[in-house]
């Protein structure tokens, strides 16, 4: 061995002549290593495939003279961009290259944005700089982004847009997400504005709920709430059965009886289901409140919590003054207060007291709680922070309970641990932490949540899109989200209005739920007599709805207080109630609005004016619009739907000034018969004939 | 120079190496070589356990999910749900199905054995690019034969999503004649009917420009009915495009922009 390699060096370095001829070939070879690298590039590898790729194309000729050959930039310093991606993603900006199959060639789909504008690294992620495919893609080095995987792209939208976008569904429903599903109670989220992310859900205090409930039920509860309802959005904290045994007693022990949660009733009819039911339903109960019928479906909104075994939960007299007035026992609550009579509330609450899965406890036998169970269920109640979400009298709401999710969308994977055979990416990672908190380390006390698949896809976006960028961005790019107005009315009908939780499904200036019409403009847009009328016994307005005002039983004095209220403040400054009058439109003009309805604009299409030959079921039905709307009101509303309501299906016709007068006289002229519209109960049987024809 | 040997065992030598003892040095420099490769791997690969059939089906029939829409790189709203029957047409319960698609596309779960009812349920996630991917379900029958049950589903660009949502806004009410408990359907109502988005015979003859003209100007822009109103003041001219790029996605059959159709290689 040694000899051959002193043979080998005599051969090559041996004299000086040798010596000197291979030191300058090496010398030539070294110099020649960097054209080498740079002809042999992955990206002039690309380029190379691009014109192979168009040679055959019929257009070629154009899209060879808009290449444009060597390292492509953008540099953009203001947002820190220094992409090189099109030298590889040659096509991006040729839209006849939709029909190619895959990158890099194929355009970039249409955008609200221009490459140039933004770069590409700033929606993506990856290493901009990077002129290889894997260092452009993969790296995960501490200071760098691997590629964004295509389901969570959206999260980029949300670095500059901080309120909602059309276009952005998985974005604001993740947004949403996490201030329903009371991730905020517990992680604290500063968003780029400087604003703290705050709940919207309203998880019950406990500091009464011996009134409420037993002690078996919130064992039961604690220990699986899916069992008891399925859409709750109660975590399960997977306690054992001791833990639930002592957290229930303190819970009981620690609650104290609330003054009005017993009441005495003069009347208690006998239990009748059918009139329980025909309440339940008259009362849209379900469209607030899901029970699971036979079949095993949901029906009924998600705004209450769902009554299937509400019976099973809840004590009678507990119930009894819930239903009288639910706003003694929960002030902050959404429910209404329904001015029932006390043969109402008895008949309400023998249906809702039916409602019961005598199962459900069949297997829970608590003994009575001694001193040390109470004071470690206390102590539990502390560490598993339920103060963090529920109000529990004697317990302060712990700040900082878990970690801040600021900027945890720039999280280095380094900082991160990771469960086996997991991709080692921060998406993967928050989506399974959201997935199986638990998974992560068996001390953790991150409940688990029901969230679906998509769901947690949703969760991820929003979170991914709370990352070093979204704080830094200069403020000429922040698009900040429209702040939520905390509107109240003032006075006696403000007290009313709140009372009647008229916010939890109606919006007025910003305020408020989305589930009924916005009435910001409500005092313009009706006539006093009908709207007192409305208080008093609400029809419907639109057929197809199964959502529908509840009757709350106002009394004459309340209705009135509410219609001065809203006459005379929700005016909208565009229309003048006044200026123009509610009858006496000549024959003509009515007759000429009639042939407009029916013709030129087709209104029959959505609308009802005359029950026997039209079936429109969109817009509200107008055989009696005459006497519900001011003339004004639809002559503004003809010239310009949105601007009174923006988003309103009514397309905009703009129309001219004579046919929305013929047609504003026209329907002013449907003063209807005073009888209850029909087309409401054809419109249900034709949704539920359909429903049987799909099964 | 002294020649190495290397005389430690490797425990874990992949079964089926050439293990020989005289070349150490190979096994080694190859052992080193793949230790290498895996640590330098950040992904661990996941193995996809395939579970072993206790039966065979003679056909394979889609119970649900096809032809569902989803943004791209996103769930499909629905599952997929494959049914494996008999010759005789009887569900067959413990027969595998494998779910297979172009790269990009995952399935939760990949594969599986068929309940009780015969059916075998995937939630799927599209490819991040826009298009229509065709997904495969197949099964072995009594010969090991595989059959193969080929179903489309689309993923919608951002500006299809967005045309998808004012569809849903503005469009939907009309044009969808199925009805669901929360949305009756207006369509069976109209005297004269709309085309339904999906209809891609007659939607694929209309031109971009005649499409984007009954849009703004209403059905009597090209002579048809004026139930369908006019949109052009109420939506931008590019939430117009949005809407006729969704309707030009969704038509069935594809419309020549609908793009490539991904299918596994």
């Amino acid at each position: 061995m040694k000899e051959k390699l002193t043979a080998l060096w005599q051969k090559l370095f041996g004299d000086s002549v040798r010596a000197f001829g291979v030191v300058s070939l090496i010398f030539l070879g070294s110099l020649a290593i960097a054209p080498a690298k740079n002809f042999f590039s992955e990206w002039r590898h690309y380029q190379h495939g691009y014109f192979k790729m168009i040679r055959n194309r019929s257009d070629a000729n154009t899209l060879q003279r808009h290449f444009q050959g060597g390292i492509q930039q953008i540099w953009l310093p203001e947002l820190g961009v220094v992409d090189r991606c099109a030298s590889c993603h040659v096509g991006l900006k040729e839209p006849s290259l939709a029909d190619v199959p895959n990158q890099p060639f194929r355009t970039h789909p249409v955008i609200p944005h221009k490459l140039e504008q933004f770069g590409c690294t700033v929606c993506h992620r990856g290493q901009g700089a990077a002129t290889t495919v894997e260092e452009a893609h993969n790296s995960t080095l501490a200071w760098e982004q691997p590629i964004l995987p295509a389901k969570y792209i959206e999260s980029s939208c949300g670095q500059c847009h901080r309120g909602p976008l059309p276009g952005t569904l998985q974005l604001n429903q993740g947004r949403n997400l996490l201030s329903r599903e009371g991730c905020v109670h517990c992680h604290t989220v500063k968003l780029p504005d400087g604003s703290t992310m705050k709940a919207t859900d309203d998880p019950p205090s406990l500091s009464h709920i011996a009134d409420k409930t037993t002690r078996e039920w919130i064992f039961a509860w604690l220990k699986d709430p899916q069992a008891y309802a399925s859409t709750s959005t109660m975590p399960n904290f997977k306690l054992s059965d001791d833990d639930a045994r002592d957290m229930s007693a303190f819970l009981v022990a620690n609650s104290t009886p609330l003054a009005g949660d017993n009441i005495a009733l003069t009347r208690v009819p006998a239990a009748d289901p059918a009139a329980g039911a025909s309440l339940y339903g008259e009362s849209f109960c379900a469209s607030c409140h899901a029970v699971q019928n036979a079949a095993g479906n949901m029906v009924g909104g998600d705004v209450g919590p769902e009554l299937t075994r509400v019976g099973t939960k809840v004590k009678p007299a507990w119930l009894l003054a819930w239903l009288s007035n639910p706003r003694a026992y929960d002030p902050g609550t959404a429910m209404p207060h329904y001015r029932f009579n006390d043969s109402q509330i008895a008949t309400l609450s023998g249906f809702l007291q039916a409602k019961a899965d005598p199962d459900y406890l069949a297997n829970v036998k608590l003994d009575a709680a001694t001193p040390e169970q109470i004071a470690h269920g206390k102590r539990l109640v502390s560490d598993y922070g339920c103060a963090s979400c529920h109000e529990i009298a004697g317990i302060k709401k712990p700040e900082n309970f878990a970690p801040e999710l600021s900027r945890i969308g720039s999280k280095p994977v380094t900082q991160l641990i990771f469960l086996p055979g997991m991709q080692h990416t921060l998406p993967d990672y928050i989506a399974g932490k959201i997935k199986q908190p638990r998974a992560f380390s068996p001390g953790l006390k991150m409940p688990q949540y029901t969230f679906t698949a998509a769901q947690i896809d949703s969760l991820t976006t929003a979170l991914l899109s709370l990352n070093d960028r979204s704080y830094s961005l200069p403020p000429s790019l922040a698009l900040p989200a429209k702040p939520e107005s905390d509107y109240q009315p003032a006075g006696k009908a403000g007290k009313l209005m709140t009372d009647l939780a008229c916010f939890s499904c109606h919006r007025i200036n910003g305020h408020g739920g989305d589930m009924a019409p916005d009435l910001t403009w409500e005092g313009s847009s009706v006539q006093r007599e009908w709207l007192v009328q409305f208080f008093k016994n609400p029809g419907t307005l639109r057929p197809s709805l199964i959502r529908r005002m509840p009757r709350f039983n106002v009394t004459d004095a309340e209705a009135n207080d509410l219609t001065d209220y809203i006459m005379t403040v929700y005016q909208n400054p565009a229309v003048d109630r006044d200026s123009m009058q509610l009858s006496g439109y000549s024959q003509g003009q009515i007759e000429l609005g009639r042939q407009l309805f029916y013709g030129k604009y087709s209104c029959q299409g959505c609308h009802i004016v005359d029950t026997k030959t039209d079936k429109g079921y969109i817009g509200p039905t107008l055989t009696q619009v005459g006497s519900r709307l001011t003339a004004a009101w639809i002559y503004q509303w003809m010239k310009n739907p949105q601007s009174l309501r923006p988003g309103t299906v009514e397309p905009n016709r703009a129309m001219s000034d004579e046919d929305a007068r013929a047609l504003t006289a026209f329907l002013i002229s449907q003063k209807g018969g005073g009888k209850s519209p029909l087309p409401a109960k054809a419109a249900r049987n034709g949704a539920a004939k359909q429903e049987v024809a799909k099964k | 120079m002294t020649r190495y040997r290397f005389t430690t065992h490797v425990g874990t030598a992949a079964p089926g190496c050439p293990a020989e003892r005289s070349s150490a040095v190979v096994l080694t420099v190859a052992m080193l070589a793949v230790s290498l490769a895996t640590s330098c791997s950040r992904t661990t690969a996941v193995t996809v356990i395939v579970p072993k059939p206790t039966s065979f089906g003679a056909a394979i029939v889609e119970s649900s999910g096809g032809k569902q829409f989803a943004q791209t790189g996103s769930l499909l709203p629905q599952p997929v749900v494959v049914l494996v029957n008999d010759a005789q047409g009887t569900a067959v319960a413990g027969a595998l199905v494998v779910f297979a698609a172009a790269p990009g596309v995952t399935f939760d779960p990949p594969n599986g054995l068929t309940d009780s009812s015969g059916q075998v349920t995937t939630n799927v996630s599209l490819g991040g690019m826009a298009g229509r991917y065709q997904i495969t379900a197949s099964t072995l029958d009594k010969s090991h034969k595989r059959i193969e049950l080929k179903l489309e589903e689309i993923a919608l660009g951002y500006q299809q999503t967005l045309g998808g949502r004012l569809n849903d806004q503005y469009c939907d009410r009309c044009h969808n004649p199925e009805s669901t408990v929360e949305r009756v359907s207006n369509y069976d109502n109209l005297e004269v009917k709309p085309h339904p988005f999906t209809e891609g015979d007659t939607l694929n003859k209309i031109s971009d420009a005649d499409l984007t003209a009954i849009i703004s100007h209403g059905g009597p822009a090209l002579n048809k009915s004026a139930l369908m109103p006019a949109w052009g003041n109420t939506l931008s001219k590019s939430e117009i495009e949005a809407l006729t790029s969704y309707i030009r996605a969704v038509s069935d059959p594809p419309s020549r922009e609908a793009g490539p159709v991904y299918t596994k290689n």
